[in-house]
């Protein structure tokens, strides 16, 4: 783990802070986001559109199951495969 | 012969199943099978006529489609044209509808929801050219029991357990619960539904007192919507148990609607597979546009995510309302879901009263209670009884 993922992970993490609006996403690292009501799907796009602004890579709305995609470090590890 | 409705059908259907049991058991694929058969149902369906000549040509516009999306897919035109022409017999056939009819076919509109799925995955880099066989493609979007009317099935899903050659004993559960999916469905259509339509039949507003008047209109939407829930979800359980017999554990289409606790549940709930398509391919792509462009460009309003969500709900069952036909009722019942959901999404995000108690008990019992006489009225107007009974005030 070098620098750089380490600064990923921690963008990432604040991108869906903002995007949840609520810092407890730090607090429910492997907890399921959308069953705590923290994202829902107009959250989701808007996690996947601050994705894009802030990284440069896309994912399709399709792309990724909502199961590989719903707890904070599931998040972080489909931005860092694809920055890397 | 109309699927899951005529004798002949499930004549038909047992000897397939039957066959399909005895490859599935001994250990061979049930793909082929799946797409003979299916070419056999849909010529018993379609006839030799017009209606077969327009699924042959919609399958060639949408397969050179596919094929020359393929080779170039992020190129936005093309996937533009692509879509467009995917598209273009469903619109021609809508537009044509109350006259002629033009390149229609029975599983029109739900096939091409399949086809353009794979357009948008394609476009998407999500489904490669190597992944585009012909053998694949065909039995995806011909495959017989979804083919009429759903449930609309993904062809990545489809076709991972097409190819998927499954265990003895596990193909076995799969058609246990086949056979018994089958069962229950025709349980639902063929009893359930038939009762509950025998309640439903259009009555003028007459000149008792209101209430009563009002009561008995509600009496009637409500058969309506009994009908309309067991003819569809008995439909839909049929479609799934065939599916689960030639080995594709297709998505299930309904879960206890009538409980949903918001307009937004009702639509995880009811018909899932349109509602959770025209999620990912239009609500989702449109409102990440909206807020893509939007940034871009500075428009305020954009920069609000319950208004950008307000015009992907609007406009997302708008396009749902234009699909089912281009028709007063159907326009209006999208335009009223839409305006449900727009109206639900300023509740649950900016309704302080409503976030302070949305976990009390009144509450929930309060947003299930009117969440389900709001669907009762959408039911109204899809069904007609409200052009009716407007028509109705009207005349005098």
């Amino acid at each position: 783990m070098g620098d750089a993922t380490e600064s990923v992970r921690e963008r990432t993490l604040s991108l869906l802070e903002e995007v949840c609006g609520d810092p407890a996403v730090h607090d429910h690292l492997d907890d399921d986001l959308f069953e705590l009501g923290l994202l829902d799907s107009m959250g989701a796009i808007e996690l996947l559109v601050g994705i894009e602004d802030e990284f440069g890579v896309s994912i399709a709305p399709t792309e990724v199951p909502r199961s590989e995609m719903n707890t904070p470090n599931k998040i972080v590890e489909q931005v860092e495969k694809r920055v890397a | 012969m109309e699927f899951f409705a005529d004798p002949a059908f499930f004549v038909l259907l047992a000897a397939v199943v039957a066959v399909a049991a005895v490859l599935g058991l001994t250990g061979h694929s049930l793909q082929r099978w799946g797409l003979v058969t299916s070419v056999v149902f849909l010529a018993c369906l379609l006839g030799s006529g017009p209606q077969t000549v327009a699924l042959i040509t919609f399958l060639c516009v949408a397969r050179v489609c596919v094929v020359v999306l393929a080779g170039n897919p992020g190129d936005q035109q093309l996937f533009y044209a692509s879509a467009g022409l995917t598209m273009l017999p469903l619109v021609v056939y809508k537009l044509t509808a109350s006259s002629v009819s033009l390149w229609g076919f029975a599983g029109i509109s739900y096939v091409t929801f399949k086809a353009l799925q794979v357009v948008f995955e394609v476009h998407d880099g999500l489904i490669g050219r190597d992944e585009l066989g012909l053998l694949d493609y065909l039995s995806f979007l011909l495959f017989f029991p979804q083919f009429t009317s759903g449930p609309i099935d993904r062809s990545r899903r489809f076709l991972a357990d097409a190819h998927r050659v499954p265990p003895q004993d596990e193909y076995a559960g799969m058609l246990a619960r086949g056979i018994l999916l089958l069962l229950a469905g025709m349980g639902y259509k063929l009893v359930l539904a038939q009762l509950a339509q025998r309640w439903w039949v259009l009555e003028p507003w007459g000149d008792g007192p209101f209430l009563a008047e009002l009561a008995n209109q509600v009496r009637i939407t409500y058969a309506y919507a009994a009908y309309l829930f067991f003819d569809f979800a008995g439909y839909s359980l049929m479609a799934m148990g065939a599916s689960y017999c030639l080995g594709i554990r297709c998505p299930r289409n309904f879960r206890a609607p009538f409980l949903a606790s918001d307009v937004i549940d009702f639509w995880n709930r009811w018909h899932i597979t349109l509602s959770t398509w025209f999620r990912d391919f239009v609500f989702m792509r449109l409102t990440r546009t909206l807020m893509l462009r939007g940034r871009r460009r500075g428009w305020r309003w954009a920069r609000d995510r319950v208004r950008v969500a307000q015009v992907g709900f609007v406009a997302d069952m708008l396009a749902m309302g234009c699909w089912h036909g281009l028709t007063a009722d159907y326009l209006g019942y999208g335009l009223y879901h839409g305006v449900l959901l727009a109206g639900n999404e300023w509740l649950q995000k900016r309704s302080g009263f409503y976030r302070a108690h949305r976990r009390d008990r009144w509450m929930r019992a309060l947003m299930w209670f009117v969440t389900l006489q709001l669907v009762m009225l959408g039911f109204a107007i899809f069904s007609g009884q409200v052009s009716y009974l407007v028509k109705g005030a009207l005349n005098g």
